[in-house]
């Protein structure tokens, strides 16, 4: 028990140590300044910018960097698409696997292109490798460098002065790629090579059992896949039981790396922050907010998950390993749920435990680290998801103190609220009616929708909520237990993963740029200060309060009602 | 602080009446639109109405019972009408306090005169002062009320102002010049003069800030919007929230009243600041009404809560009007009241403020002379720089600066001495004005005259400092004597040997620093500067065209007054941010108290959420409207009042606000909820 907890403030104080540095580097990188990786790197971007004809040096405006984040992201789309549907006659397909129908095609593209990575397939029997590689690998990298992009031109945004120039998305695109997420990718990845994980093109392995019966056993290239799986938030894993899977996960240490890496540059991101602006007090402050809430949502989990589950002890049985139910013997129970608080806070999703056997305190706790969404967040999109809070905490704290509200050193005005509270509204505007009008299908016809649902009552309810929150969220992992392979819950999932991954990029990045051009205001004696841990706290009742409260209700139908039931 | 604080009861009878009546008034729709907020409560009161009426009709007992619902309706036509109540109180005391202004412009028989026609050559004709029109003329004399605000263009008078400001002492006021102005209402005392209509009847300033007041012409300022928009988006989220809720209890087979979705969402949307932020807004141009300062717009009090620089002339702010002499200082061979009978007799006939401060200095050091028969008094003249009296025993006095006397001394064949030199000097680098006096052709000694301070400024340069506020003092001084003062007095900053276009270039400079700057003046070289200002406030003794270019007038012409107007536009900003925070905090006690009741009957499970021990869901639910909607009244005081600024800085008053109205908003609800259930329980 108690080597557990401690194997946990382990990955927690690794995850500091790591974050720190890197986020010192992912400022230098964005800033522009001399790293170590220069020599590596530079002349291959510069490949990059000449072939293209982008010149890297162009400054954009927050209008014309969105266009290109949109514009990049629309190619990514069809380009996903073709190959997945004719990965049957690509190459790199040794297990003859065929194409995929248009609908999965779609849901799968749309699913890694906003980095959400829901997986409505089996890797190991519906995609070749070429698809792996080109589609799921290729989107894990871009579509985080795409989020990480964004936050950087809001850091831009942020610097003291007043202009529209707000540098050059494909610049920032491109390093984010190349001067992060690929090496610590490639790091990440060889750790895992040499702690059993397949990185092969060979096909399935055919052997003969030592009780004579032939089996086959799926592999691939999955080290690499699995590193950016991690780093970049994204979730979506080569197999189909993802971080679970003895390939994909095989021992304690890998199962520590791996979760180190799902926080490492959520973090970071929070560090680079501090020193691109050269404010460090500010990110430590953000940092604060964003660990309080982490702890609140872990500590609970962690004691839920150790204690095991009410209704078995009320049967008399002894559970000394905690709830095991849908957990994996090598990680324990309060390694699988720690890992389960991470993957949700960080919108990363990937899975070493069955979130449907969670206690329901613990599935509700999942669920809140995705309807807040900003705890970390994902690379980039977690920190833009926090600016919003960050708005609008500053505009009542501003009035607080009598003074019309600023945010370091830039008036906050109608405007920007207008889109912060856009931004806030949409998270439970599509968890809420998402699950409302999927509750009112069931509710009024069971019988024809009861593939849905295989426990009905308040864990069915758990389940749909889950869905969509996991959706809303970009996270992509699952409450499994909901039969989601039917065309409402596609559909519908794949409307919300769409609204809920574009418009929070493009509201932090308007709002940003609207205030950037905005006149400087220095600091005086009468200015709030954003970097005090008075400021902290009203980001976090913000947060709780809008964020976590629109769902009490929900809950109390779902997780909470089931709680007090098997108390 | 002005003379005569007007201070009104919060809650006179009168206005109260009024405010109850007008609280009917504004349940139209068409005006309840302007608030979202209490708007959608309206709605919701209207759905509660048929609900009841519904239930008396078909008796549908699955909504509760009649007596149920119809409680609900009236806790939520309370509601309603208590946040109505709030803004026509705000609206009747604004309106009481400037009609108590506007009593002073009654009707008043008016000496009209005929502009084409000599002003003091002609029989005026008598008219009502409604009769007048913007350029009409008119003749005061003696005893006359002035009817209509004006510039004088003839004559000089002296004028009881103590109707508009309180302060009995009479001025001065004539034509030409910075003090031309005349307002309707007060009296002139002596002399007579020729009067210029500068407004069109029912446009001076005081009448648009009644209108402003009164809510006919009040827009929103750029922060209401941005807090209304804030308000309307936690609206929304709530709608959300209450409306998806009807198909999650579909789905968990647990029936829903409407009376309980509606009080869900009344209690969830932000109805405390959503039912005061107009009060508040009207109660802020109040407090700057009752400071005496007319505000042209509620933006421009609003924006002097964030000030980042203040221009204050010295004279008459920063030091009491003109320097005084504070110390004889004889020369080597004169014994002191040798000197000082020198020095009162050289000053006798000087009308000057330093000259008759000379003599008010010798009369407290116990010599005082009087006029004598055969002297003869010499006049200060542009070219002898000096002044003096040639005695009737043949000497002469002089007193003058000491480049003056020197040359006067020189004449003689004399030097001043170098003990006077010295001393001369040494006043100089004091900031103060050495005057030396000469004795038939030979230095005597110098008068120092010094600027003083006025008592208490330090501390409030010092209260402005702790806001964030930068102090500069603007004044005609060379550097010297300005740095001096500076140090002194305590301000931050200054502009030495200022022309008028020294203070508009400031102002620009300081601005395109992205800082908000405040002056204050009166003459019509100011005019520009005040327009520039981001606050320029007026004096009312000044010109027409100063008016016209600031944004507030101060009655009183009080030049600290500008102290109290940041603070009033503090005050204005933290009343609304303290209150929705409030208000937001508030949530988490209604959330634990009525999610429990809409399901604990068909989910008893969710007892455990009932952490307050609600006695059943129709008290759970009832105490909760009802501690909604008292709250708001009960907060009527603070609204109008206004939170109390403290200069202690921002993060300490954050954290300060924080605790009273965010801890604070977070518990009072659930002590508030708990006991308005022990006694609904005794019912339901």
């Amino acid at each position: 028990m108690k080597i557990e907890i401690l194997g946990i403030v382990m990955m927690i104080l690794l995850v500091m140590a790591l974050a720190i540095p890197l986020g010192k580097y992912i400022a230098k990188v964005y800033l522009g300044e001399r790293t170590l990786l220069d020599r590596v790197f530079s002349s291959l971007e510069r490949l990059f910018f000449t072939y293209s004809g982008i010149d890297p040096n162009r400054e954009m405006t927050w209008q014309q960097n969105l266009k290109a984040l949109l514009t990049i992201n629309i190619v990514w789309f069809f380009l996903a698409i073709f190959i997945l549907m004719n990965q049957a006659w690509l190459p790199l397909n040794p297990d003859k696997i065929p194409s995929m129908s248009p609908d999965l095609a779609f849901n799968t593209a749309i699913s890694f292109l906003v980095n959400c990575n829901l997986q409505h397939y089996s890797g190991e029997t519906a995609l070749s490798y070429f698809s792996q590689i080109a589609v799921i690998m290729f989107l894990q990298f871009v579509t985080a460098a795409t989020g990480m992009a964004a936050a950087a031109v809001v850091f831009n945004a942020m610097r003291q002065r007043s202009t529209d120039k707000l540098g050059n998305f494909y610049t920032y695109f491109l390093k984010s790629c190349t001067r992060i997420l690929l090496p610590v990718s490639f790091i990440s990845a060889v750790i895992l090579l040499f702690s059993g994980t397949p990185m092969t093109f060979e096909g399935v392995q055919h052997f003969t059992t030592l009780q004579g019966d032939s089996a086959s056993l799926a592999r691939g290239p999955a080290a690499a896949m699995i590193a950016i799986k991690q780093v970049g938030t994204n979730g979506g894993g080569f197999f189909g039981v993802n971080s679970a899977h003895p390939f994909e996960n095989p021992t304690y240490l890998t199962n520590m790396v791996e979760n180190i890496l799902i926080l490492l540059l959520p973090v970071s991101m929070v560090f680079a922050l501090g020193h691109y602006l050269n404010r460090k007090k500010l990110s430590w402050t953000i940092f604060g907010v964003m660990t309080t809430g982490f702890l609140l949502l872990l500590i609970p989990a962690l004691y839920q998950e150790m204690n095991g589950n009410p209704a078995l002890s009320a049967m008399g049985i002894h559970q000394p390993m905690g709830n095991m139910e849908g957990k994996e013997v090598r990680f324990g129970s309060a390694a699988s749920a720690f890992w389960t608080i991470s993957t949700t806070i960080t919108s990363n999703g990937s899975v070493n435990t069955m979130h449907d056997s969670l206690t329901p305190l613990s599935g509700m706790l999942a669920m809140l680290g995705m309807m807040i969404n900003s705890f970390f967040g994902g690379v980039g999109a977690g920190f833009l998801n926090f600016y919003i809070f960050i708005i609008l905490a500053v505009f009542i704290s501003g009035l607080m103190v009598g003074r019309t509200p600023e945010f370091l050193g830039k008036k906050v005005e109608a405007k920007e609220i207008k889109i912060a509270m856009i931004i806030a509204l949409i998270h439970p505007l599509l968890i809420l009616s998402g699950t409302a009008i999927a509750s009112y299908l069931y509710a009024v016809n069971p019988a024809a929708n009861a593939g849905w649902l295989n426990n009905p009552g308040y864990h069915g309810f758990s389940e749909m909520l889950y869905e969509y929150t996991s959706a809303a969220a970009n996270n992509g992992s699952g409450f499994e237990g909901l039969g989601d392979n039917t065309p409402w819950w596609n559909i519908s999932t794949g409307i919300v993963l769409i609204l809920s991954r574009y418009l929070p990029l493009i509201g932090p990045v308007a709002i940003a740029g609207i205030l950037a051009k905005k006149k400087y205001i220095p600091e005086t004696a009468g200015t709030l200060r954003t970097d005090t841990a008075s400021f902290g706290l009203i980001t976090f009742v913000i947060i709780v309060l809008v964020a976590a409260l629109s769902f009490f209700p929900a809950l109390a139908l779902g997780p909470l009602a089931e709680h007090f039931l098997i108390q | 602080m002005s003379k005569h604080k007007k201070e009104t009861k919060l809650f006179d009878p009168g206005l109260l009446g009024q405010a109850t009546r007008q609280a009917f008034v504004k349940l139209n729709p068409v005006i309840m639109f302007r608030n979202p907020v209490m708007f959608t409560v309206e709605l919701g009161t209207i759905v509660m109405l048929i609900v009841t009426i519904r239930v008396i009709i078909v008796s549908d007992a699955s909504q509760g019972s009649f007596i149920y619902n119809l409680i609900v309706f009236m806790v939520l036509l309370f509601t309603v009408l208590f946040a109505n109540f709030a803004e026509a109180l705000a609206e009747a005391r604004g309106k009481a306090q400037a009609n108590s202004l506007r009593r002073t412009r009654e009707e008043t028989p008016t000496k009209k005169l005929d502009s084409e026609k000599d002003s003091f050559q002609q029989v005026p004709e008598i008219v009502p002062s409604s009769q007048l029109l913007k350029g009409d003329l008119f003749i005061c004399e003696t005893g006359d009320i002035i009817p209509m605000d004006g510039e004088i263009i003839q004559g000089i008078a002296t004028i009881d102002e103590s109707a508009i400001t309180g302060e009995s002492a009479p001025v001065i006021r004539e034509a030409g010049g910075d003090k031309s102005s005349v307002t309707g209402g007060t009296k002139v005392l002596s002399d007579s003069i020729v009067v210029k209509v500068t407004t069109q009847p029912g446009e001076s300033f005081l009448d648009k800030m009644i209108a402003l007041v009164e809510g006919a012409s009040r827009q929103k300022t750029p922060n209401e919007i941005a807090l209304t928009i804030l308000l309307a988006g936690f609206t929304l989220v709530f709608i959300i929230v209450t409306v998806t809720l009807k198909p999650f209890a579909d789905y968990a087979n647990t029936p829903i009243t409407i009376a309980a979705y509606i009080s869900l969402f009344v209690c969830l949307i932000p109805t405390t600041i959503g039912g005061l932020l107009s009060a508040i807004g009207i109660a802020g141009m109040d407090r700057a009404l009752r400071a005496n300062v007319i505000a042209k717009s509620g933006k421009a009090v609003e924006t002097a809560g964030d000030i980042d620089i203040l221009l204050l002339d010295k004279t008459g702010t920063i030091t009491i009007g003109n320097r005084k002499a504070t110390n004889f200082w004889p020369g080597a061979n004169t014994s002191e009241t040798e000197f000082i009978e020198m020095a009162v007799l050289g000053s006798l006939a000087d009308g000057t403020p330093e000259g008759k401060s000379i003599v008010e200095l010798g009369a407290d050091k116990g010599i005082s002379k009087s006029k004598m028969a055969g002297m003869e008094f010499i006049a200060f003249t542009a070219e002898t720089r000096s002044s003096g009296v040639n005695l009737p025993d043949g000497g002469q006095i002089r007193k003058g600066a000491f480049d003056a006397i020197n040359e006067i001394v020189g004449n003689q064949g004399n030097k001043v001495s170098a003990r006077i030199f010295e001393r001369v000097q040494l006043i100089s680098k004091k900031g103060g004005t050495p005057l030396v006096v000469s004795k038939d052709g030979e230095a005597k000694g110098v008068i120092e005259l010094q600027d003083i301070i006025k008592p208490g400024i330090e501390e409030r340069f010092d209260r402005l400092r702790k806001m964030g506020v930068k102090t500069v003092m603007v004044t005609g001084d060379n550097p010297l004597t300005a740095q001096y003062i500076a140090s002194r007095s305590g301000v931050d900053d200054f502009i030495a040997e200022a022309k008028p276009e020294d203070k508009m270039n400031y102002i620009r400079a300081e601005q395109a620093r992205g800082k908000m700057v405040a002056m204050m003046g009166d003459g019509t070289n100011d005019a520009p500067a005040l327009a520039q200002a981001d606050v320029g406030v007026t004096m009312n003794s000044g010109t027409q065209a100063a008016k016209e270019a600031g944004n507030m007038v101060d009655l009183d012409n009080d030049p600290t007054k500008l102290i109290e107007v940041v603070e009033i536009g503090k005050q204005l900003l933290m009343t609304r941010g303290t209150l929705t925070t409030f208000s937001i905090a508030n949530d988490v006690a209604k959330y634990f108290a009525i999610v429990p009741a809409l399901f604990i009957t068909s989910i008893p499970a969710l007892q455990g959420l009932n952490i307050m021990r609600l006695h059943s869901s129709e008290s759970a639910i009832l105490s909760a409207v009802i501690f909604n909607a008292v709250i708001i009244p009960l907060l009527i005081p603070l609204a109008l009042r206004g939170v109390t600024y403290r200069p202690i800085g921002a993060s300490a008053l954050l954290r300060r606000n924080l605790l009273i109205y965010g801890l604070g908003g977070v518990i009072v609800p659930f002590i508030g909820i708990k006991l308005i259930d022990l006694i609904v329980s005794n019912w339901y």
